[in-house]
């Protein structure tokens, strides 16, 4: 075999798992050098895990990592730099207080005698790197004045201080305006004619047609397969991204609703969200779709009090309502199931008991005293209800599984007898067989006439939860689909922002 | 060994620690000194202990609540010269409401700026430490205060009187502890305080006013300061500027000691009394062996640090960790 038919890497076979989780299961990706390999999937189906394997962060369970012929092994980013791998975060990871030179050699700043710093080295070499990259800001600017398109220029120029194999950016263009994308794309193609073998991970299909000469689908941790871009379009991208099996757990109930209880009406948060409006009805699920960013969390955070719109009107049960604080929501019936639960759902040290009447523990009493024994008939009727796995009410949170921990806090909200129920992200880093539990229970509870509002960054599941969804992009609702009319094409054109050819 | 130990006990040992150590100091300072046991020593120790126990009390319920209070030196300070001062001017039965009042406005700057606006705790209470200081001396323009018939008064009932001969202090450092250990453990404001210490954000989302709940825990931490500096100008019928002066370090040393976390939401009120005795047990030990007061101050270090390092590692399960 010819050195150019080499892989620049290769990765063989990676599991990895996590406790109760198969992150990756015998996942085979390769990248030549010269090519830009596009990995495709969505939230959750492995590729942030895939690439924390490949720059050393994670070990893998199985599997091999080749790297120019040689199998190795690397423990950290360092030794994954060393090996000529680098991967260009999502999230930018630079000191702003330091210059960008220092940035750019953070960990490595050339010294002189006595450990000093050698700092026209630094410079020197810094300024050479920004050139290639056709920066106009010098080395020695502080990062913290520079703009995010350059941040990302300085946290690329990172990755250029080696003789770099394999760069991997992942999301790079999340914060980048359209004239940023061209230079980004400039210089991902100068790369490539140096012989450097690129892996570009991104949502946005056009960008990705436009950049690579492959693609990688994972899904569910698995490998689906890799297709060369000249060959393939977006409808075959899409249908390997979210497989047919799909179709069968689609919500299929029989709609029974009820009177509106939710009317949004051209609600603003300005920056977050623009001029949203949508309405749900008792008995009625409607499932919020769209990347991670989109703003559909910012809407559940308005909605409950935590954030001030800037125009537009909310209507609880035919009513115009002010909502400013979690207070006012709960007292109107709105509940909040929040994102992330160990942050915001529960407080970790406290008991199940505790956590679960924690909204109402001001009202749970007998004279001066919380009353113990209406405590434990909610613990004990929501536990029933929700099939919650615990010892005892006296176990702390902290050790419960996260399904479990889960309905702990829908126990929460369920037991303030809400009107609205807000759910977002409802089974994020839950095992498989307790989100179908939890989907299963959202169903019974718009069956028992709640409504309900699920926000999901996964397709799977708000079709199968969902009465109706509405699609989001950059904090704009794109399309309302009624379930028996959406298809997964167009949903995910919706949330890419493509503009489909029917009115929504 | 320590280490397989400590993870084979895992909380039990945290959670016993304190008691367990208590128990090996009384037993070895009662062979090094026969006085130790005595009952009047006992007292004495516990007597001299209820001021330090009145405030930790208080600073208890600001740590649990995820916050520091380190100006209860200097408001004890505050607190005491008032009190004796208006004691001869309007008479005790004035006196008394005055002070507390006053010394509760304090308490509510610290939970406005604390609470309210979010600032933190650490470094408005060691400003507010410094202030009050000069408050003081602006007050009294630089005099020490004293009650001039100090036989005659009923203020004396405090510090120097006993119930049933029981001396008062004691009886007010364990009654005052008795009644917010029930506070806190069965009554709502106790469970709030331990889910805004415990968890900021998800007591926002659960609906918990918290800028509310962090400013009543300052007003209680004053309001046992304005109770401590009632005893402590009735003991000594008169007071110096600045004799509340390294107070808030003894009463954060035995609310670090009865295991409360600094970390804030958990925590217990009997604890720190035990915390409390355990301070005042060893410096009353080392006196009768004769120590100087300056090897107190050594043994006292040695002490926390020793606490502080096994309830860590009690609670990472190892004494060492590169990481959290």
């Amino acid at each position: 075999m010819s050195d150019a038919h080499e892989p620049a890497l290769r990765l063989k076979g990676i599991v990895k798992t996590f406790p109760g989780v198969r992150a990756l299961d015998g996942v085979d990706f390769d990248v030549m050098p010269g090519e830009v390999h596009a990995l495709l999937g969505e939230n959750g189906a492995g590729k942030s895990t895939l690439m924390k394997v490949l720059a050393g962060m994670y070990q893998p369970n199985e599997g091999q990592i080749i790297i120019a012929g040689q199998p190795v092994q690397m423990t950290n980013p360092i030794e994954a730099k060393a090996q000529g791998v680098v991967l260009i975060h999502q999230e930018l990871s630079l000191v702003p207080e330091m210059s960008a030179a220092e940035n750019i050699y953070l960990g490595e700043l050339p010294r002189k005698s006595f450990g000093r710093v050698d700092w026209k080295t630094l410079e020197d070499r810094s300024n050479t790197i920004l050139k290639r990259l056709k920066c106009r800001f010098r080395a020695e600017a502080t990062v913290a004045h520079l703009s995010i398109a350059n941040q990302q220029m300085v946290e690329i120029a990172r990755a250029l201080t080696v003789d770099a194999r394999v760069v991997v950016f992942d999301e790079p263009t999340a914060s980048l305006t359209d004239a940023e994308k061209v230079v980004l794309f400039d210089i991902i193609n100068d790369l490539k004619s140096q012989g450097v073998g690129i892996v570009y991970i991104s949502h946005r299909m056009d960008e990705i047609f436009t950049l690579s000469d492959r693609i990688t689908v994972l899904r569910d941790g698995t490998y689906r397969g890799t297709l060369t871009t000249a060959e393939t379009n977006e409808d075959e991208v899409t249908r390997l991204m979210i497989g047919r099996s799909l179709d069968l757990s689609r919500n299929e109930a029989a709609p029974n609703f009820g009177d509106t209880m939710l009317d949004v009406r051209n609600l603003t948060c300005t920056g977050l969200f623009e001029d949203v409006s949508f309405t749900v009805r008792a008995g009625e699920i409607v499932g919020f779709y769209g990347l991670v960013g989109a703003g559909r969390t910012e809407i559940a955070e308005a909605l409950f009090g935590l954030r001030t719109p800037t125009a537009g009107e909310v209507w609880v049960d035919g009513a115009k309502v002010e909502i400013t604080s979690p207070r006012d929501a709960i007292a109107l019936g709105v509940s909040l199931v929040p994102e992330n639960r160990k942050e915001q759902g529960l407080v970790l040290q406290m008991n199940c008991r505790d956590n679960m009447t924690l909204p109402q523990v001001q009202d749970l009493t007998a004279g001066p005293f919380v009353a113990k024994g209406a405590e434990l008939a909610i613990f004990d009727q929501y536990r029933e209800k929700l099939a919650i796995k615990t010892p005892s009410w006296r176990q702390a949170t902290a050790v419960l599984s996260g399904g479990n921990q889960q309905k702990i806090v829908i126990g929460k909200w369920l037991s303030m007898k809400p009107r609205v129920l807000i759910v977002d992200e409802p089974t994020r880093g839950i095992d498989v067989g307790s989100k179908s539990e939890i989907h299963q229970l959202l169903r019974e509870l718009a069956a028992q006439g709640y409504a309900v509002i699920v926000i999901s960054s996964e397709m799977p599941e708000v079709l199968r939860v969902s009465d109706r969804i509405v699609a989001m992009y950059h904090g704009r609702v794109m399309r309302e689909f009624d379930i028996s009319e959406v298809t997964e094409d167009k949903l995910v054109q919706a949330i890419s922002g493509i503009k489909s050819e029917e009115p929504a | 060994m320590l280490l397989t130990r400590l993870k084979a006990g895992g909380p039990a040992i945290a959670k016993q620690g304190i008691l367990v150590a208590f128990i090996v100091f009384m037993i070895a300072f009662s062979l090094m000194s026969d006085r130790f046991l005595s009952a009047d020593n006992i007292m004495s120790v516990f007597r001299q202990s209820a001021i330090i126990g009145v405030m930790a009390i208080g600073v208890t319920i600001v740590v649990i609540g995820g916050n520091l209070d380190l100006s209860v030196g200097s408001m004890l300070s505050f607190a005491t010269v008032l009190v004796v001062d208006l004691h001869d001017k309007i008479g005790p039965e004035l006196a008394i409401p005055v002070m507390i009042m006053a010394t509760l406005c304090l308490g509510a700057i610290n939970g406005f700026l604390i609470g309210i606006l979010r600032l933190n705790s650490l470094i408005v209470t060691l400003g507010m430490l410094s202030a009050i200081q000069g408050l003081v001396l602006i007050y009294s323009g630089g005099q020490n205060v004293d009650i001039a018939d100090q036989s005659g008064t009923w203020f004396a009932i405090f510090g120097r009187g006993a119930i049933f001969g029981v001396a008062t202090p004691i009886i007010i450092f364990l009654g005052l502890a008795l009644i917010f250990h029930v506070i806190m453990t069965t009554m709502p404001f106790g469970r709030r305080v331990h889910a805004v210490g415990g968890n900021p954000t998800a007591s926002v989302f659960s609906g918990i006013p918290r800028s509310r709940v962090v400013f009543m825990t300052y007003l209680i931490s004053a309001l046992c300061v304005a109770i401590a500096a009632i005893i402590l100008g009735s003991r000594v019928m008169g007071s110096q500027n600045n004799v509340g002066q390294g107070y808030e370090l003894q009463v954060l040393a035995a609310v670090i000691l009865g295991g409360t976390s600094l970390l804030g939401g958990s925590g217990s009120i009997l604890r720190t009394v035990l915390g409390v005795l355990m301070l005042a047990f060893i410096q009353n030990g080392l006196i009768l062996m004769g120590q100087p007061y300056y090897t107190q101050w050594l043994v006292t270090w040695a002490v926390i640090i020793v606490a502080v390092w096994l309830d860590v590692a009690a609670k990472r399960g190892r004494l060492f960790s590169p990481i959290a």
